[in-house]
Parts: C-alpha cells; sequence; structure tokens
C-alpha cells in the first residue's frame, strides 16, 4: 500500500511540476493545487497506514507507543491534512479570482505576454 | 503572564475582528486600528522586558492553549529572540497604521485595509511565538493570505502581475514546507518544536542522515519566505507594486519571519550535521548578498533599489547563521581554548543576525516611509525624474540621509554595528571567503544609497524635456496637504530617532542579542520550559565568558566614548 | 426565477430549516452537529429564500450589513477564548458551569464557553455564505 501511494505521490508531484512549468497562468495555479494535494497525500503516507483500526486506545492500555504494544490508527495526520485542505482550498479561491483579473487586465493568460514587473521598462 | 504572552497574537485579532464589524465606518475603523496596535506594541515591548528582566523565568517562558500539556496540545512560546521580533512587529505595525492615515486612499480603506493589516500582524506575531511547527505553518498561511489581499487591493495592473509571481512562489513554498513537515511527523511523531529537538537528537545515524536531507525541504520552504538566492525573484518583482506603506509594511516585517523561521529551525531542529547545512548557508548567503546588490545596481527606481536591498541584506543576516553552524562545527572537532573562541564566535553570529534584523526592520521600514513621502510630494520614484528634494524638504532629507547611511553601515549607526558583529565573528570561525563577500557588498550597497542620495536629493531638478512632457516641472511645487503630511512625517522621526539611539547604545542593544543569541544557541531552557521537564545539568547552562567578547564590548564602549565628544 | 411551487415551498420549509438548525447547533458539543453545520443550514435556507423570491427580496430579508454580522460573530467566538486567560489558564481552555432553569425539570443545564465559541461560528459561516450567495446573485 505504501509503495502503491509512494508512487501515486511522484505521479502528482511530477505533473504538477509539469503544469507548473506551462506558460498559462491557469495551468500555473492548478499545478500548485496539485502540489498541495501531493503534499496532504505524503503526510497521509508518512503516518502509519492501518486499515479499520480505531483511532483510540482501550482502557488496558497504558501507552500509545511501548509496552504493550497498541496497534491504532493516527488521529493526526487526518486532521492536519484537514486543516492544510481548508486553508489550501481559501488560497485556491484566491487565486482563482486574482487569475480572472488580471487575463481580465491583461488581455492574456499567457506569462511570456506580460509585462515584466521585475524590468525597468514596465509600469 | 498567560495573557500577557498571548497579547500579542490576541490584541491583533482582536482588532481585526473589530474592524470588520465595524465595516461600514471608515473612521470607527481606522481609530480602532491605531488603539489596537499601540496596544500591541505596549503589550510587546512589556512581554520583552518581563522575559528579558526576570530572574525566576530564565529567559523563556510557554504557555498551553485550552491548557493542552505538551507536547499534545499547542504550545505558545516566547524566549528573547521572539520577544524582540514580536516588539519590533509591534513597532513596525503601530508606525504603519498612523503613517497609512495619511497615505493610504479611500477606496484602499473601505476595503477592508485596516482587518488586513491587523490580521497580518497577528499572524507575524502568531509565528514568531508558537512553539508548534503545524501551528507555525497555519500563521504562515494567515499571513500569506492577508499579505496577498494587501498586495492585490485597489487592482492595477502591476500590481496583479506582480502578486502572481509572489502568489505561485509562496503557495509552492508553503506546500514544501507542508512536506517537511509531514516527513519529520512520520520520522518521529511530534510536531511540538521543543519535544521534537529532544527527538532529533535521539535519532539513530541512519535517520539523522534522513533529518539532514528533509531539513533541505524546510532550507527551501522558508529560503522563499525570506527571499534566499535562488528564489528571491519574486520580491523585487511585487514589493514595489502596492502603495508605499504595504511595501514598507512587507519589507520590514514579512521576510523577516522566514528569516526568523530558519534561524529558530536550524538552531533549534536541524543541529545534527552543521558541516552540511550550515556550510550551505552560507553559500546561499554569499549568493544571495551578490544577486541582491547587483540587481539593486541596475536599477533606476528608489522602490525598485530599496526592493532589491532587502534581498541583499537577508543575505547578511543568513549568513550570521551560518557562520554561527561553521563555528559550532569546528568547535566540535577541536578542543581547549580554540574550540572555546570558535564557540564564542559562533554565539556573535547569531547576535549578529539577532542586531541585523532588528536594525534592518526598523530602518527599512523608515526609507520606504519616506519614499512613500516622496512619492506623494513628486509622484513619481524614477531617479531621473527626482532631484532638488535637498532644497525643497531639508529636515526630511537629512532623515533618509541617516536611515541610508544606517543601511550601508556608517559607524555609530545601527546597521555598522550589526555588521561589525557579523565581520568580527566570521573572522573568528576562519570564514574569510564570506567576509570578504559581506564587506565588498556593503561598499556597493553604500554606492547605490549614495546614488540615490546624489540624484534624488542633491541634484538640480531635471529640465523638461519632450519625453517626460514637463512632468517634473508640474510637481515641483506638488505639497501634500499639511494634515496627512504629519500624520506620515512622525513615524518616520521615531524610526529615525530609533536608528540613532539603537546605533548610540549599542553596547545595551548588542548586550540583549547576545543574550538571545546564548538562548538559541543552548536550547536547554527553551526545551525544559516547554516539555516542563527537571533542569539539565547545571553546567551547561553557566554563562559563556570568552576574552574577545569582553574585549569587543571595551571596544564599542571606547567608541562610543569617543566618538561622542 | 419566477415558480409558484417553489416559492410556497420555500415558505412552508425555510422556519423549519431556521429552528433545525438552532437544534443542531445545540447538539453539536457531544454530538455531531455545531456551529459549522447549523450556519450552512440557515445559510441553505436564505439562499432558498433567495432563489424563490430574487435577490431583492433576500437583501429586503436582510435589513443588516453582513460584514458587520461576520465581525460579530468573530468577536463572540473570540470572547470565548478569553475567560480562561482571565482565569489565568491557557486560552480558549474551557470553562463549564450549570444553571437551574425552572420549568426545565431537575436536570441543571451546563453551559460553557464553548457554547459562546460555537454560536460565534454560527453567525460567521451564516454571514460568509450568504454574503458568497448574494455576491454571486447579484453578478
Amino acid at each position: 500500500m505504501e509503495a502503491l501511494l509512494a508512487v501515486a505521490i511522484g505521479i502528482l508531484y511530477a505533473a504538477s511540476l509539469y503544469l507548473m512549468l506551462r506558460r498559462s497562468v491557469v495551468k500555473l495555479i492548478l499545478g500548485l493545487s496539485l502540489f498541495g494535494h501531493a503534499s496532504n497525500l505524503l503526510i497521509l503516507t508518512s503516518g502509519k497506514l492501518l486499515k479499520g483500526r480505531p483511532p483510540l486506545i482501550g482502557d488496558d492500555a497504558h501507552a500509545l507507543f511501548g509496552e504493550p504494544a497498541v496497534d491504532y490508527a493516527d488521529p493526526i495526520p487526518p486532521a492536519l491534512i484537514l486543516t492544510a485542505i481548508v486553508i489550501g482550498f481559501a488560497i485556491l479561491a484566491f487565486s482563482a479570482v486574482l487569475v480572472k483579473r488580471t487575463v481580465q487586465e491583461v488581455g492574456t493568460d499567457d506569462m511570456d505576454q506580460m509585462n515584466n514587473t521585475d524590468l525597468e521598462a514596465a509600469s | 503572564m498567560n495573557a500577557l504572552l498571548m497579547a500579542p497574537v490576541l490584541i491583533p485579532i482582536f482588532t481585526a475582528m473589530l474592524c470588520i464589524a465595524l465595516w461600514k465606518w471608515r473612521y470607527a475603523q481606522r481609530c480602532v486600528s491605531i488603539v489596537g496596535a499601540f496596544a500591541l506594541l505596549g503589550a510587546s515591548a512589556s512581554l520583552l522586558i518581563s522575559i528579558d528582566t526576570m530572574p525566576e523565568l530564565n529567559g523563556v517562558f510557554a504557555t498551553q492553549l485550552g491548557g493542552w500539556e505538551a507536547p499534545f496540545g499547542i504550545t505558545f512560546v516566547a524566549d528573547r529572540f521572539a520577544a524582540i521580533m514580536v516588539t519590533l512587529a509591534g513597532l513596525v505595525g503601530a508606525c504603519t497604521v498612523v503613517y497609512s492615515v495619511g497615505a493610504i486612499d479611500k477606496k484602499r480603506e473601505s476595503a477592508g485595509y485596516h482587518a488586513l493589516v491587523q490580521a497580518l500582524l497577528a499572524s507575524v506575531c502568531g509565528a514568531f511565538l508558537t512553539g508548534d511547527i503545524f501551528n507555525m505553518y497555519v500563521w504562515f498561511e494567515i499571513m500569506l493570505m492577508s499579505s496577498f489581499v494587501l498586495l492585490t487591493l485597489g487592482g492595477e495592473r502591476g500590481q496583479l502581475e506582480g502578486a502572481l509571481k509572489y502568489v505561485a512562489l509562496n503557495l509552492l513554498s508553503s506546500s514544501i514546507f507542508l512536506a517537511g513537515i509531514g516527513l519529520l511527523y512520520g520520522l518521529t511523531g511530534t510536531l511540538n518544536m521543543a519535544d521534537l529537538s529532544v527527538k532529533l537528537a535521539a535519532l539513530n545515524e541512519t535517520d539523522t542522515k534522513v533529518v539532514s536531507a528533509l531539513s533541505l525541504l524546510f532550507m527551501v520552504g522558508f529560503g522563499i519566505k525570506a527571499a534566499t538566492f535562488p528564489f528571491f525573484f519574486w520580491l523585487p518583482a511585487s514589493y514595489h507594486t502596492p502603495p508605499s506603506v504595504i511595501s514598507a509594511l512587507f519589507g520590514g516585517l514579512l521576510t523577516k519571519v522566514g528569516v526568523y523561521a530558519l534561524v529558530r529551525t536550524f538552531t533549534l531542529l536541524f543541529v545534527g550535521n552543521y558541516a552540511f547545512t550550515h556550510t550551505l548557508f552560507l553559500w546561499i548567503a554569499g549568493f544571495t548578498m551578490l544577486a541582491g546588490v547587483l540587481g539593486a545596481i541596475a536599477q533606476k527606481d528608489v522602490r525598485r533599489i530599496l526592493s532589491f536591498t532587502i534581498v541583499s541584506h537577508i543575505g547578511n543576516m543568513i549568513m550570521g547563521l551560518g557562520i554561527f553552524g561553521v563555528a559550532m562545527h569546528r568547535a566540535s572537532i577541536t578542543t581547549g581554548v580554540e574550540s572555546e573562541v570558535l564557540r564564542g564566535a559562533g554565539l556573535f553570529a547569531l547576535a549578529g543576525t539577532v542586531f541585523y534584523a532588528l536594525h534592518h526592520i526598523v530602518v527599512k521600514t523608515n526609507v520606504f516611509f519616506i519614499t512613500g513621502i516622496i512619492e506623494k510630494m513628486r509622484g513619481t520614484t524614477q531617479l531621473a525624474k527626482l532631484g532638488g528634494l535637498y532644497h525643497q524638504r531639508p529636515f526630511l532629507s537629512s532623515l533618509f540621509f541617516i536611515s541610508a547611511m544606517s543601511l550601508a553601515g556608517i559607524p555609530v549607526l545601527s546597521g555598522f554595528w550589526s555588521k561589525l558583529t557579523l565581520v568580527r565573528a566570521g573572522l573568528q570561525a576562519e570564514t574569510y571567503a564570506i567576509v570578504g563577500v559581506s564587506l565588498g557588498v556593503s561598499v556597493l550597497t553604500m554606492y547605490i544609497l549614495t546614488r540615490i542620495w546624489a540624484q534624488a536629493f542633491w541634484a538640480p531638478i531635471p529640465e523638461d524635456d519632450p519625453e517626460q512632457g514637463g512632468v517634473a516641472r508640474d510637481n515641483e511645487n506638488r505639497e501634500p496637504n499639511p494634515r496627512g503630511f504629519a500624520w506620515m512625517m512622525s513615524p518616520v522621526v521615531v524610526l529615525t530617532g530609533l536608528t540613532l539611539a539603537l546605533g548610540l547604545g549599542a553596547s545595551h542593544t548588542f548586550a540583549l542579542t547576545m543574550r538571545a543569541a546564548e538562548q538559541l544557541a543552548g536550547n536547554e531552557s527553551y526545551i525544559s520550559t516547554v516539555l516542563g521537564a527537571p533542569e539539565p545539568d547545571p553546567r551547561r547552562l553557566v554563562e559563556f565568558h570568552d576574552p574577545i567578547e569582553s574585549e569587543l564590548h571595551a571596544q564599542i564602549d571606547d567608541h562610543l566614548e569617543s566618538g561622542g565628544h | 426565477m419566477n415558480s409558484l411551487i417553489l416559492q410556497t415551498t420555500t415558505r412552508m420549509l425555510m422556519p423549519l430549516m431556521l429552528l433545525f438548525s438552532v437544534v443542531v447547533l445545540m447538539r453539536g458539543h457531544s454530538d455531531p452537529g455545531g456551529g459549522f453545520v447549523g450556519g450552512l443550514i440557515v445559510a441553505a435556507a436564505f439562499a432558498l429564500y433567495g432563489m424563490a423570491n430574487g435577490p431583492e427580496a433576500l437583501k429586503k430579508l436582510l435589513p443588516i450589513n453582513l460584514q458587520s454580522f461576520i465581525g460579530c460573530g468573530l468577536l463572540l467566538a473570540f470572547c470565548a477564548g478569553l475567560p480562561s486567560l482571565v482565569m489565568g489558564g491557557g486560552f480558549m481552555e474551557s470553562q463549564w458551569g450549570s444553571v437551574m432553569i425552572p420549568g426545565l425539570g431537575d436536570e441543571p443545564l451546563h453551559v460553557g464557553t464553548p457554547v459562546f465559541f460555537d454560536i460565534g461560528v454560527y453567525f460567521v459561516v451564516i454571514g460568509v455564505v450568504t454574503l458568497f450567495f448574494q455576491s454571486l446573485a447579484e453578478r
């Protein structure tokens, strides 16, 4: 399962980098959002992947780790991912509006056509 | 004390919420914002004073949010470094809010400007004070969100294009940071930074190598935020586009949050492989300084020049961190006096970084403020179209002169002492190459700032030529309204006074940064305060006395005495 | 949209949705539910009203400034964290008390700071989502 997820994460990262390297602004934003998803999946994988375990430990266990060994699903990675997804969604919404405004203002979504704000000739 | 530690975060959050509640009443928002910013300044200053002076605190104080004990809950910690940074955030916040009364237009103000500034201040303070790595990510995101909106507020074409670069690179850096957190959690099973520090130190050799690789993710993530060498392009592309007051807030505070995060993580968490990570920092620092200063030389607009110099100054701060690590590494493989001297050099370098950040926040905010006033007066910041400012406004010009010289590192001003500390540390640690680069860059910075001075302030007002359509002439007599001007001038006067005070009282400033550096270098008090563990071996807490340090103290005092009369 | 069926249904559904949202809000501490979900239900009710009777009618129904409403909700949620701080605990540490309300039986009513936090969230979500809907409907 870990191997499968690792490959999936790799594909997601690769796809997002490819999208980011395109000249279109819309693809750039899509790439960034994919990059975030890949990171979320990475967090999920880096916690233990267990099937059908509760996130709580029984009364007989004295500690989360150590003796007696407890097999439980770690609830922290999903909690982190939930937070990251919510934040990522908000930022994605903002970037969508930003792209829309930029395309309206500039008239193209091609990065090469845009004025280069770091050059002196611009503005 | 719990309340005092939380106040720097809670006050701006409360102010931001109040500003949203008063959405329709622009003047009420403005008043609330000013009161809130000064309350923040007061709270953060008293936090710094109590952290620094109360002996029973040992320089660190921690509180657990919601009463959940560390390492399970979210911890807020203030050590001296964090308290210094929070105080500066309060100072910049108060100055910005006062300045914006005269500088910000009606449209932006009624679109939630004050709420955004307060949210930004809250998130910056939160990032400084949090003791939990994931919570730091959350504060970073809040900071990004409010800075995105501040940057695009007004929706001019240049702003949107600049913001696109800013948004893209900062989003990327957040995702990289998040991936780093995930892997770190997978390795250690904790997110509390003090606990992470303990757990990372106890890892076996293979895992330590993994951690070295992992630390690169943090280096890149925070490096993008701090605008270090290969990732700095977004900063000069975007910082000059919004109104000057927003540039001042960003240039003064935001990049420093990246530097703070780098210093925090690379003195507390990733200290297992100094030779690799911190040598890398030296390379990054050198290239950052060079890239920033060379970029600045090529520019012909005051705000663009200043944006590029931010990059080169960030390089100086990173250099301190690099020298610290390299000195610590060499100290660990040598013995006796040599090892002690190197350890002293490491402390010195960290103190230099803290001093530099302190100085740079004050001065950079100030020069952006002054540029904003110039822009209000002349309608442009192009060097070729400016001129004659000294005749028109001698007082403002002398304030700019002081700040610019401080930025360049002229003796007696704050910039000189911070650079001196760094150079001194570099020489002791025998990292000559980086010291050479730093000195060369200082000369070039000096050149850039004197060029601004000569062209914008001393040169005569440029003659009309058809290309400019007589803009310069028309603008000569454009005076901002006197009340707005007074609002804009007062923070400039205060910040310039502070630059002078930091420089003239360098022995006190230096002593404070040295105490902060001692805490950063030896993490025992931080960890034991957060985790509530018994005090570790007292021998390791004994203050470090090194002959060269006291010598520099003496030299600074001598210099002040001879310079003062 | 001018549909008699939708308008009539909305007139019947809306009070039920508002009532149900309060139930969801109040049971939220120990059962599924809470301020977020409750707020969404209210916002859905407003959206339904807006769709049936037009955005103008919705504006007339809500004569308040939604931004200020969001701000008040935020302030309420924020203030729920303060009592424990004043008492020397950590920020957002829950404080519980119980009050006897005559006519509600012998069981005391447990009231704590999380309730006020949830109500604050409820207001914020109502405000934000309704604001989304309004600005989209006006396009």
